[in-house]
């Protein structure tokens, strides 16, 4: 490894590592605007420039690679004289606009102008003025303000692969502006506001509501895919002001999706402050005394095989773990979370997450995708597929709808006779999934969720273990939720649970089949939207949770709940990472946490739960569902037989989620996301001329 | 605020294929470059579209050269506008380019530019109203051994004089292509009015 001296420091470095990270090693910090770890090096703001022995002019660290026993200064009176030039030449055509600008206190420009800016501005001339961009309801344009870094072109052309952004002209016309004014058509496009290193791109929604020192901010995690991407939650009192997101590099780096980003403002509508009771056909306000006496005077009157509950997607572990031994208690085992009843089974974890993590799938050479849109169903997974792909040497193929995942992929077919194939060999993608070194099969819902799907799982199963997909060393068996609670659902049996006899309980399907029939009286929904409710037939319906969505419209009992920025919460994402979120604001109104309300009504039932603290729940959580125990880590799960064998039909594999943007409770209700749906809709019926 | 219409592509209101012709001269373009780097046959692809299209470039036609290099129809713009040949607004017939930079100023190009105002009725940067004629003001064009320098189409008309301006440009407007090169006679750029030195060079050296 080279060696080089950084500021009389000698230190090695590995070849091919550039000047700035050679600094960066040293602990020295080079002020820069446009070089980014995770983009390609552009070297156009010229801010990082160091002083190199031997070299006559000031070199631009970012952009020059290191060689053996380069004597590098960066504190000396020629680095400060030119980054104070570069820095007079950013503010000639920078506003002084600071006090009005959303990136005030959290400017690049700014912070580095107070190192490096001079007091006054010897520049008389007239500043040049850009006309502002539309960049669709996402993001907020100020071109007068943008220093041409092109960080969010490199941006969306390398990570996002959806090369909407670019710079037209040229020197001083130069801008920055997508095609014809058109929205960035990318789920993850919300990133380029956090990589603006000025106030050039700024939060739409967020414009001008707070500034981010008056903000309290939570370290957190986000539920509306099962990424459990990790965020930051900036709230103002009782209101969630932003959504940020937070380093993680095995799980989304430094990226979140746009519904991650922007369905905040969905926790301020159709929210379930105070219960609600329904009498006479109608709803009506209530205290929590009458709801609890009428829920408690139900399910004690009703027999325990008669009383089923439905764990909904943004349920936190503890909740549905406290709603389990009530029921369990109360002799039901009529209890499932997987609302779109997905044929995933509990038995063995292997089988219900995705092995090999996410980044694991920097790893992977070949994948296959069985039903699934990962563009769609978590952005953050789609984007690591993306990062593998363009480092070469990688093959991707499909079996289910048509997809566009900004790389290139193969379609094999679109339902399980192309599994069935591909199992026999009869399809030459078998060769290259048995030839890589390190194979990848990722399931989807869509695969799963239709009543061959244990059969499908089967059939993925028998393939994987024929393609070495799960060998010494590698379990590239992946599934791919979509739900945030899932896989804590799954990991804490929320599932039918079966008798001595081998009679089960029932699963979402029974449920619903049991209200019809009358054969179940009483369903518990622990914030269960996705379900038919017109299938609900007179049971009665006690809704627990925090939005007036389609599980409230058709409760007899609300019990209102706290989203997920409003409580400590336990969720395992897809890999099986158990994460903690924490609380970033108080639950509205009279609405309360989650496991609170069950543990509650578990003590007027007359069959109190053994915990009076969140803490003391959680210990006995882990204590029976011991991979609870360890926080942020994937736990490597034991292989094992899943699945039932049998025959698959020939329905096409479809895609979970037909719109990205309103996917749950929170997102449905949320303005930002309905813009966005709206301009998708309108791009994919544009046919014409767009492009 | 500045502003750059000229920097945002106007439609055509139809769609823009090359023709066979034009398809051919691209094939052999793209030809040029190893397989999976046929985007850098870009720029002369754009050239091809724009004289295909009557000297603009339309959001078909950048849609059209994306199309055929399998490349973001955003990358395509980018390069389009960078470059102030390639027009992104309808021009007329005749692009009249009059260079104005120093050596051609310095020999009466503002003179030119003013006669060509006055012959045509229109401003600088503007097209006339039957748009036969655009009227440009550019950098230098490169020929300044013989400014000034007017460029219309692929032709260079050098050594203009304000007294040449009505000919030329009605001969232009008739749909004539007046003879390009040097106005005044004057052989490529040898000295105006012939050779004035090394005429005395014997016919046979050494001996």
């Amino acid at each position: 490894m080279p060696k080089v001296t950084v500021d009389g420091t000698e230190l090695e470095i590995a070849a091919g590592s550039t000047v700035l990270q050679a600094c960066e090693v040293a602990g020295v910090e080079i002020p820069r605007f446009c070089y980014h770890e995770r983009l390609s090096i552009a070297g156009n703001c010229r801010m990082c420039l160091v002083e190199v022995e031997k070299s006559p002019k000031p070199v631009a660290s970012c952009a020059m690679p290191i060689n053996e026993g380069m004597v590098i200064k960066t504190d000396t009176p020629m680095v400060h004289k030119a980054r104070k030039g570069v820095m007079e030449m950013l503010l000639i055509n920078h506003p002084l606009d600071c006090p009005i600008c959303d990136q005030g206190g959290e400017c690049d420009l700014q912070d580095q102008a107070l190192g490096y800016g001079f007091d006054k501005s010897r520049y008389s001339e007239n500043k040049r003025a850009v006309k502002d961009k539309n960049f669709g309801p996402l993001i907020e344009t100020h071109m007068t303000r943008c220093i041409h870094c092109t960080r969010c072109v490199r941006f969306s052309t390398e990570v996002a692969g959806v090369p909407d952004i670019g710079a037209i002209g040229r020197g001083e016309h130069m801008e920055i502006t997508t095609y014809l004014d058109a929205a960035v058509g990318s789920e993850m496009s919300g990133n380029v506001i956090d990589l603006c290193p000025v106030g050039a791109l700024v939060s739409k929604p967020y414009a001008f509501t707070a500034r981010p020192w008056e903000l309290k901010k939570t370290e957190s995690i986000d539920v509306m895919d099962a990424v459990g991407s990790n965020i930051r939650i900036d709230a103002r009192g009782p209101e969630v002001m932003r959504v940020l997101p937070r380093l993680n590099e095995d799980v989304n780096e430094e990226w979140i999706s746009d519904k991650t980003r922007f369905a905040y403002d969905g926790l301020k509508r159709q929210r379930l402050d105070r219960p609600y009771l329904r009498e006479n056909g109608k709803l009506r306000e209530a205290t929590w005394d009458e709801v609890f006496l009428a829920v408690s005077a139900k399910l004690k009157a009703t027999a325990g095989d008669k009383i089923a509950a439905i764990a909904g997607d943004l349920a936190d572990a503890e909740s549905m773990y406290a709603l389990k031994e009530l029921f369990v208690s109360l002799g039901s085992k009529n209890l499932d979370c997987r609302q779109d009843g997905a044929k995933l089974d509990a038995t063995s974890r292997a089988s219900y997450i995705f092995n090999s993590g996410i980044a694991g799938i920097e790893q992977a050479d070949v994948v296959l995708l069985i039903g699934t849109n990962p563009r769609l169903e978590a952005p953050i997974v789609n984007a690591r597929l993306r990062k593998r792909y363009l480092m070469g040497g990688f093959k991707i193929a499909s079996i289910g709808p048509a997809l566009d995942l900004s790389f290139p992929l193969e379609s094999l077919g679109a339902g399980p006779q192309t599994l069935s194939d591909l199992a026999a060999g009869k399809h030459g993608f078998a060769e290259a999934l048995k030839a890589a070194k390190n194979p990848m099969i990722i399931v989807g819902q869509g695969a799963l969720a239709r009543a061959d799907g244990s059969a499908v799982l089967a059939a993925a199963r028998k393939l994987a273990e024929a393609s070495g997909v799960v060998k010494d060393g590698w379990n590239g068996f992946n599934v791919l939720h979509t739900a945030a609670s899932r896989v804590g659902g799954l990991d804490l049996g929320f599932v039918p649970s079966l008798n001595k006899d081998g009679q089960g309980g029932r699963d979402v399907a029974g449920i619903l089949e049991g209200a019809q029939s009358g054969a179940v009286e009483v369903v518990y929904l622990l914030g269960a939207d996705e379900i038919d409710n017109t299938k609900l037939g007179k049971a009665f319906v006690i809704y627990q949770g925090h939005h007036g969505d389609a599980g409230a419209h058709r409760a007899d009992v609300i019990l209102p709940g706290a989203a997920y920025t409003e409580k400590d919460g336990t969720y395992v994402n897809t890999e099986g990472r158990v994460q903690r979120a924490k609380r970033a604001a108080f639950p509205l109104g009279e609405a309360r946490e989650d496991w609170k309300i069950v543990r509650a009504l578990s003590q007027v039932i007359g069959k109190t739960l053994p915990f009076d603290s969140i803490q003391q729940l959680r210990a006995k959580m882990a204590a029976a569902h011991p991979t609870f125990a360890t926080l942020d880590a994937l736990l490597p799960a034991t292989w094992g037989s899943f699945g039932q064998e049998g025959s698959m039909d020939g329905a096409a594999f479809r895609t979970p989620i037909s719109n990205f943007y309103m996917t749950d409770p929170i997102s449905r209700a949320s303005v930002t996301m309905a813009k966005c749906a709206e301009v998708q809709s309108s791009r994919s019926k544009d046919t014409g001329t767009h492009g | 605020m500045s502003v750059y219409p000229e920097h945002r592509p106007a439609g055509q209101g139809e769609p823009f294929v090359f023709t066979a012709e034009m398809k051919a001269k691209a094939d052999a373009h793209i030809a040029k470059y190893p397989a999976g780097r046929q985007q850098s046959a870009v720029m002369p692809l754009l050239d091809l579209a724009q004289r295909q299209n009557g000297g603009w470039l339309s959001k078909e036609a950048l849609a059209h050269v994306a199309d055929i290099l399998g490349m973001p129809v955003m990358r395509v713009y980018e390069v389009a506008s960078f470059y102030t040949m390639y027009n992104l607004q309808p021009v007329g017939k005749n692009l009249v380019q009059v260079c104005t930079t120093t050596p051609c100023w310095l020999r009466g190009s503002g003179d030119v530019v003013a006669a060509c105002e006055k012959h045509l009725g229109i401003a600088v940067g503007e097209t006339t109203a039957d748009g036969k004629f655009t009227l440009r003001e550019v950098e230098c064009l490169g020929a300044c051994v013989n400014a000034p320098v007017v460029q219309v189409a692929d032709d260079y008309y050098e050594d203009v004089a304000v007294s040449h301006v009505p000919g030329l440009l009605d001969a232009l407007g008739r749909g004539e292509t007046p003879k390009a090169g040097s106005l005044i006679g004057r052989q490529t750029s040898a000295p105006e009015g012939g050779a004035l030195t090394l005429k005395d060079i014997p016919a046979k050296q050494g001996a």
